[in-house]
């Protein structure tokens, strides 16, 4: 895994002891608010409805044990004894208080972690596939370009202050499991002819208000070139992105506005300028990266495990866990687990400091002590040994992570809602929990197949409602809490925005309303094989909408 | 009616402006505000323990006052004034003290 170099750990012991002295003149009276708050976002401390909020950086969403841990004593000792894992592969700790802030940092920095651009107008926490540097499918470990990008954006003076935020996924697999086509740049990585790495490059896709699916700007970029085009995008969006509604900022919007063919020109030719200089990335620097990469010493097994296979037949809980919550591994032999944090009826994405203890002696113990975070607010061991999956199970049926429910119906995107956030219209976190118990049963999920639902508190869609196959966006309507459900949207390399069905639904009703959608779908699909997804794209809105409002 | 509401700045709890112009932890000892120019002067005091880097955040927020016990109108408020709702055992809500 990728060490701070020196540089690195330099930047962050310096901004934590700036923030420490900024903290102190706020607290002082040397700093008004006004003053602060920008200070403080920068460090990712938002103030929410109850009180203070830490959102810490997990890059690309990959930590180790050690790291886990201190994420625990943190919850335990600054915290209420829990953190929440996020759409973007961070963590929210919802309770710390302003004073605690500056000694939270230097505990963080103490494991190479730290808060920079989780908020505020700047280059966001780069995002990446979850099962990074493991997955079968792989062309290659995104994880290194996610790393230089990390390098040259963090701290970069020139997009310091952008229009809006930015925000980059990079996936190495053809699918995608980063959500790239809905970030403001998404990276696949691809092979051309003469099997050279580069990247497919798409711009301006995002979620929010103004909901759009990024546009492919260059079907090949080769590696070299992956900072000076960034880069390039990054000038032309800071340069005419729109700076006079926060509303209209985004890249998206100067994308929508401009014109593909105008701003991709623009792009070329910004690109054109600085792609001989400074930013064309050596080969042997890129090697360099990639070696803190390096796949840990996996010895090759056989792809199927006796000892999996007789506990299979032998405990359906474990074999629910088996059919769900394990991604092909590129070496035989091992696979990629996920731990879900969508117990039934439980905070989808919310962790203990226990459990995030018990992950790190887990991922020490079975998992090379690698562990990612997932934008689905899931924790994944990247790297375990088919044989280890039944003493593996075993302790997470203890700590109460062992639901094998991973894409399946329960397995629940939910932004934290009303429940804490100062922007939330209404409460994301309750309606996710009822939607649980009403599908919990694991036969029933089963059966329902593949299905993925994502709630957002607001129309900021934190919750990514709009690539849900099911999405439901939490609304205010004379005072009560009001939801719309839309159909058909995908994060996927098939990326799609879900439409919206018809009127909204009381919070009394919405739960209903999903178990008629999700009957219908039982009801018409074409065999169990057809996904909810799939068959929504094949018959249309209108079952579902009769379903819901009767015939029109 | 209303009541002047805030985010102590030390540690982020809510808070409502109380009689005497202290801030207090619990809505029921809030000091409630009716008609705009009482608002207006209630705003002011907020704005002071702005100043006084006591609190952050200061607006008015609308309440009704029922059987003596002031309520909050809006759900927002509500939580605010309790607790996450998927948490009972968090926020102010959890306290045992009652008032």
């Amino acid at each position: 895994m990728y060490r701070y170099d020196e540089f690195d750990a330099s930047f962050v012991n310096q901004r934590t002891e700036q923030f420490k002295d900024q903290v102190r003149r706020r607290l002082a009276g040397e700093l008004s608010e006004d003053e602060f708050k920008p200070l403080r976002l920068m460090n990712g401390l938002y103030l929410q409805l109850h009180a203070y909020m830490l959102r810490v950086a997990i890059p690309y969403g990959t930590l180790n044990g050690r790291q886990m841990r201190k994420l625990a004593h943190i919850a335990r000792t600054y915290d209420k004894g829990y953190g929440h894992f996020t759409t973007r592969q961070n963590i929210q700790f919802n309770w710390p208080k302003l004073e605690d802030t500056p000694k939270i940092l230097e505990e963080l920095a103490e494991v190479e972690m730290h808060a920079i651009q989780t908020s505020g107008n700047c280059i966001r926490n780069v995002t990446a596939d979850h099962f990074a540097g493991a997955a079968a499918d792989e062309i290659a470990d995104p994880r290194p370009y996610a790393e230089i990008l990390r390098q040259w954006s963090s701290l970069h003076p020139e997009f310091s202050f952008l229009p809006r935020k930015f925000k980059i996924a990079i996936t190495g697999a053809p699918n995608d499991r980063a959500a790239v086509q809905v970030h403001d740049i998404g990276l696949q990585l691809a092979r051309n002819a003469e099997g050279e790495i580069g990247f497919v490059v798409f711009v301006g896709g995002g979620l929010g208000r103004t909901p759009m699916i990024g546009r492919k700007v260059r079907d090949f970029l080769p590696e070299e070139d992956l900072l000076a085009y960034s880069e390039a995008i990054l000038r032309v969006y800071n340069r005419y992105g729109r700076r006079d509604n926060k509303y209209k900022a985004r890249i998206k919007i100067l994308v929508h506005e401009t014109g593909l063919d105008e701003l991709k020109a623009d792009i070329e030719a910004e690109f054109e300028k600085i792609r001989f200089g400074v930013l064309r990335l050596p080969d042997e620097e890129v090697r360099r990266i990639e070696a803190y990469f390096a796949p840990p010493p996996l010895e090759v097994g056989a792809s199927t495990s006796h000892t999996v296979e007789a506990r299979k037949a032998s405990d359906a809980a474990f074999a629910q866990f088996a059919a769900h919550n394990l991604n092909p591994h590129r070496v035989p032999g091992y696979t990629s687990v996920t731990l879900s944090m969508k117990p039934i009826g439980g905070i989808p994405g919310d962790a203990s400091d226990a459990q995030m203890d018990v992950i790190a002696d887990l991922a020490e113990k079975y998992g090379q002590d690698e562990i990612r975070i997932s934008h689905e607010q899931n924790v994944i061991l990247p790297h375990v040994k088919l044989d280890d999956l039944p003493a593996l199970f075993d302790q997470l049926v203890a700590a109460e992570i062992a639901e094998g429910n991973a894409g399946l119906v329960t397995d629940i995107i939910a932004c934290p809602g009303m429940d804490y956030c100062a922007l939330a219209t209404a409460r994301s976190i309750p309606v996710a929990q009822r939607i649980s118990e009403r599908f919990g049963a694991a036969e029933r999920q089963a059966e329902i197949g593949e299905l993925k639902i994502k709630i957002s508190g607001c129309i900021n869609a934190c919750g990514h409602h709009h690539v849900g196959h099911i999405g439901i966006l939490g609304l205010e309507k004379k005072g009560e809490e009001f939801y719309q459900v839309t159909l058909g949207g995908s994060a996927n390399e098939n990326a799609s925005i879900g439409e919206i069905v018809g009127r909204g639904f009381s919070s009394d009703e919405v739960v209903d309303a999903i178990e008629k959608l999700v009957d219908t779908y039982v009801g018409l699909r074409s065999g169990k094989e057809e996904t909810f997804l799939e068959a929504y794209r094949r018959v249309g809105e209108a079952p579902f909408k009769e379903a819901l409002y009767g015939a029109a | 009616m209303k009541v002047i509401t805030a985010n102590r700045l030390l540690n982020g709890d809510v808070v409502w402006l109380g009689d005497n112009r202290g801030w207090v932890e619990r809505i029921t000892l809030a000091k409630v505000f009716e008609g705009k120019d009482a608002v207006a002067e209630g705003l002011s005091q907020g704005a002071e323990g702005e100043k006084n880097q006591e609190v952050v955040g200061v607006y008015e927020m609308d309440v009704t006052v029922e059987e003596g016990v002031i309520v909050p109108v809006r759900l927002r408020e509500k939580i605010r004034a309790a607790g996450p709702t998927t948490h009972p055992d968090f926020g102010k809500q959890a306290q045992a003290v009652s008032v």
